[in-house]
């Protein structure tokens, strides 16, 4: 009996070690420019368990691509200037101000004194400075380097002094201080000496001493275990306190389990073992609804997402491709009318009510309504009509014959093939429906699942494909990140890449717009150019758009300061200020410990 | 265990005849969409309703709110026996619009519920059973022919044939065919018409078993090649060919039987298994396995149980061809003593 109750006393210590292990928030110091924020102010401690798909690549800001790491990155680091989720405006970051001189071109950044790295050393104009040599280094091969080439010119940075940045633009920039959201500021004491030795892309992996990574968000790395989860803990030293002016974050630890899908993170949510959904399908937001009265979760539904899911036909240049089957077809893709009938056929509000549960909008142009700033409330919606269709068909010389086959004016048949990614089982539907609703057209569609890697070789580098479902958007609302789409030399001008000159006058038209409405700064003026755009993209259908979805999240009753935003990082972009109701404090849950 | 025999074969006999006769029994197309009733629950045919027993069934028109179906009562569908439909074709040669049953639109009748495109569960299963059973019947005839023939060459020949021959058999039987077939789907052409996926996969089941049946051929033809009335109509001067079409091939059949029995079920499965994971028959037409690949999402695994019922015709076409092979093995048995 005595040795059970020591053995009890025992690891009743060891879980009162665990429990302390994290930092305890360092003590404000009028000494530094913290900045407060408005908000529930909630009690420290506690661990969020958040399921993820996958592993993230790396801990490296600079380098990182795919959104699981920069979901695990974006609560390590901050940046200078940030947008705001729920507002979706500007406002100031490790930045406590900032001027922009008459011609737009200057800006001044004040810097915030006092405040220091995750690992208790001081943040200065030295560090921006030494971070932008590295995300403009071509040898490191940031992905964000594009926004910060203008016209094939860098930005220029210069100190002013330790807590003073200028940054000169080299020519007028639309919104350009929203390019500085996301911007990780790097610590020059630990990275520069990799950098100069040329080892910076192999800086920062999930491997790294976790004291070796140290940045400004509110967590730090704790431990890493491959195929199983990261910790974070508290960074004592963060730069944000709440209006009681207690240091953030309230939580001590933020874990990531990688759980392997979707499908994985709905069920471990279910369960109880995970405390937060981000982006979750209309269905498994039903099922979780459905047993809401049990669960009593916070579901979220944000309304329409900024993504939008687009049917394209291959209209590139095959000459040399070997692809002759495809390039007959394309006469068909190439003609307006072939592409306008197509739209009129589709039965979005159906792809809505099957595809998204209801949880969904149709989509008729690039912007949808969920970019209230942005979108063109003048492109018309017009109902479903096959009558429509058939019309423009029969005025674009293509006839039925007695089985009701659509022929073109040559007399073949119309058939050709969809591809779309097997593993999205969204547009997979979306895809059987497109298919249903053209064979009313007497149109033969195969819809063709691939691989995601392999549909986007056939997209992208060979080709060889006839039409394709897809999605993109979701990141900035700001027109600016749409430029690689709709610029005929973009890199995500799917319908025709590789363009050396606009080729049609439609898509030179779009060319000077967006260029023009990059170098805008009046939000009137910038509107009006980007409505034209949008016109022009709804008149020519190089897309035929379908629907977006909402964005859908959930997270455990006990979850304090939940709100979610329509953007990245949809539930965690709050992360400093979450926090857990009483009843779950250190209550030990399954598969954590 | 001979009446036993009897009502296997009796209940094989309805199941495919329920299946060729899809067109008929099944109310509505494979393909037909409601895109109004997605994931409606099965249709429940009431006799009662408030003024009291009706011997012609009926049916209530259901509408989905928000997340769940009610029936709307005001208005009773009657069901109608032989009725005019949808056109339709029985083995590809008679047409007809005439269903067993039909319901007055705007209700549809459901009986096995319907899956996201509110498409009738019960007609794409009786539809979805053509292409599986076929597959599977098909495929055992090509790999029992093919068996069959390399079994007698390997077994009747022996010496250096049959090593060679039995061991590509014990080579295709280690390879990891799954795999495989995934690679070979790589290199096909995009799309392919159902007509030729179709022909496709019989080719490709039935072609990757021929190892087995090959082997058991050829353990009866070298038992039979040394019996006495064998050797004794080769010292009379009888061919190769006579020989093995006289005395040695009727010697398998009791063997062939079993193993097509035995092989159907499997072939079945294998299809369900290729359109499972997309390499078989394509969307809109209708199969047992790509009809349960939706329940590939969790949501819909625990959601809509009666999308889980080609499963189950799955089970019980396997249970009746296994017991059958069990009834035609001991019944060889009891003749050969």
């Amino acid at each position: 009996m005595k040795f059970i109750a020591r053995l009890t006393l025992f690891v009743c210590l060891l879980t009162a070690a665990v429990a302390v292990a994290s930092p305890a928030p360092a003590p404000t110091n009028p000494a530094e420019e913290l900045q407060r924020v408005d908000g529930e102010v909630g009690p420290y401690g506690g661990h969020l368990v958040i399921g993820q798909r996958s592993e993230p690549k790396t801990l490296n800001p600079v380098t990182a691509t795919d959104a699981i790491s920069r979901e695990v990155i974006g609560r390590l680091t901050a940046d200078l200037i940030t947008v705001n989720r729920i507002s979706q405006q500007t406002e100031p970051g490790l930045a406590k101000s900032w001027t922009t001189s008459a011609d737009g071109r200057t800006f001044t950044l004040k810097l915030r004194k006092g405040i220091r790295f995750s690992d208790g050393y001081p943040f200065d104009a030295d560090d921006v400075i030494f971070s932008f040599t590295v995300y403009l280094d071509e040898a490191v091969n940031s992905p964000q380097r594009d926004l910060l080439i203008i016209d094939d010119k860098p930005l220029a940075v210069n100190k002013v002094d330790q807590s003073t940045v200028r940054f000169t633009l080299p020519r007028p920039y639309a919104a350009a201080e929203r390019i500085f959201d996301g911007l990780a500021m790097l610590p020059k004491h630990i990275l520069e000496k990799p950098y100069r030795e040329g080892r910076f892309a192999q800086t920062w992996t999930l491997n790294t001493a976790p004291a070796e990574v140290a940045g400004l968000g509110p967590f730090r790395v704790k431990e890493y275990l491959a195929g199983q989860r990261i910790v974070l803990e508290r960074n004592p030293y963060y730069w944000k306190a709440d209006h009681e002016n207690h240091r953030l974050p309230y939580l001590d630890e933020l874990v990531f389990l990688f759980v392997g899908s979707e499908d994985a993170q709905v069920m471990r949510f279910e369960a109880g073992e995970t405390d937060m959904v981000s982006r979750l399908s209309a269905e498994n937001f039903a099922l979780l609804t459905r047993e809401h009265t049990r669960t009593g979760s916070q579901l979220v539904d944000l309304g329409p997402s900024l993504e939008y899911n687009f049917l394209v036909f291959n209209l590139n240049d095959l000459g040399g491709k070997k692809l002759d089957a495809t390039s007959e077809k394309q006469a068909w893709f190439r003609d307006l009318k072939f592409r306008q009938a197509v739209s009129a056929a589709i039965d979005r509000d159906s792809i809505v009510r099957l595809v998204y549960g209801s949880r969904g909008t149709a989509l008729w142009g690039n912007v949808g309504p969920g970019n209230k700033l942005w979108v063109n409330q003048a492109i018309p919606h017009p109902q479903r009509s096959l009558d429509a269709s058939r019309q423009l068909l029969k005025s674009a010389g293509f006839s039925w014959n007695k089985s009701g086959q659509l022929l073109d004016p040559s007399g073949r048949a119309v058939e050709f093939s969809i591809v779309t990614s097997s593993s999205n089982t969204q547009r997979m539907k979306m895809a059987t429906l497109v298919q249903d609703d053209l064979s009313h057209l007497g149109m033969q569609v195969h819809v063709v699942p691939l691989d995601f890697r392999a549909m986007l070789d056939r997209v992208f580098q060979s080709f060889d494909y006839e039409a394709a479902i897809m999605g993109l958007g979701g990141g900035d609302p700001d027109p600016n990140p749409e430029m690689n789409v709709w610029l005929s030399s973009g890199a995500t001008h799917l319908w025709h890449l590789g363009e050396t000159q606009p080729a049609s006058d439609w898509e030179r038209e779009i060319d000077q717009l967006m260029q023009q409405q990059m170098i805008t700064l009046n939000y009137e003026k910038r509107k009006r150019l980007y409505n034209r755009v949008q016109q022009l993209i709804a008149a020519n259908v190089p897309f035929i758009f379908l629907a977006t979805p909402n964005v859908l999240t959930g997270a455990k009753a006990q979850v304090g300061n939940f709100h979610p935003a329509v953007l990245e990082h949809y539930t965690l972009w709050n992360a400093d200020q979450l926090y857990l109701r009483a009843e779950t404090k250190g209550v030990e849950r399954a598969g954590i410990r | 265990m001979r009446i036993n025999t009897l009502v296997l074969l009796l209940a094989l006999a309805i199941l495919h005849l329920v299946v060729i006769f899809a067109g008929f029994i099944a109310p509505y197309g494979p393909s037909v969409q409601n895109r109004e009733l997605p994931y409606a629950p099965p249709t429940r045919v009431h006799f009662v309703d408030t003024s009291g027993f009706h011997l012609r069934p009926f049916v209530y028109s259901q509408t989905l709110t928000l997340d769940s179906y009610k029936e709307d009562r005001t208005r009773e569908y009657p069901l109608h026996l032989f009725a005019r439909g949808e056109t339709y074709t029985i083995v590809g040669i008679f047409r007809s619009n005439i269903h067993l049953f039909q319901v007055a639109e705007p209700p549809r009748i459901f009986l096995f519920g319907a899956d996201g495109y509110g498409r009738d569960e019960f007609s794409r299963l009786l539809y979805g059973g053509q292409i599986s059973l076929a597959a599977g019947i098909l495929a055992t005839l090509l790999s029992l022919a093919a068996g069959t023939i390399i079994g007698t060459i390997s077994g009747y020949y022996g010496k250096w044939v049959d090593e060679s021959l039995m061991g590509s058999a014990e080579l295709f039987l280690s390879l990891p065919w799954f795999y495989f077939l995934i690679a070979v789907r790589a290199f096909l052409p995009l799309h392919l018409s159902p007509v030729e996926t179709f022909l496709l996969l019989i080719c490709v089941i039935g072609l990757i078993g021929w190892a087995r049946p090959a082997r058991l051929v050829r353990g009866v033809v070298l038992s039979a090649r040394s019996r006495n009335f064998v050797s004794a109509a080769r010292g009379f001067g009888a061919s190769d060919l006579y020989l093995l079409r006289r005395h040695i091939f009727p010697e398998t059949f009791g063997v062939l039987l079993t193993q097509a029995a035995l092989l159907v079920p499997q072939y079945v499965a294998a299809e369900a298994t290729l359109s499972f994971f997309g390499l078989g028959v394509s969307e809109p037409e209708p199969s047992w396995g790509n009809m349960l690949s939706t329940l590939q999402q969790y949501n819909v695994l625990v959601s809509y149980a009666w999308l889980l019922t080609p499963a189950a015709a799955l089970v019980i076409t396997s249970v009746i061809y296994w017991l059958l092979a069990d009834a035609l093995h001991s019944r060889l048995k009891s003749h050969s003593i």
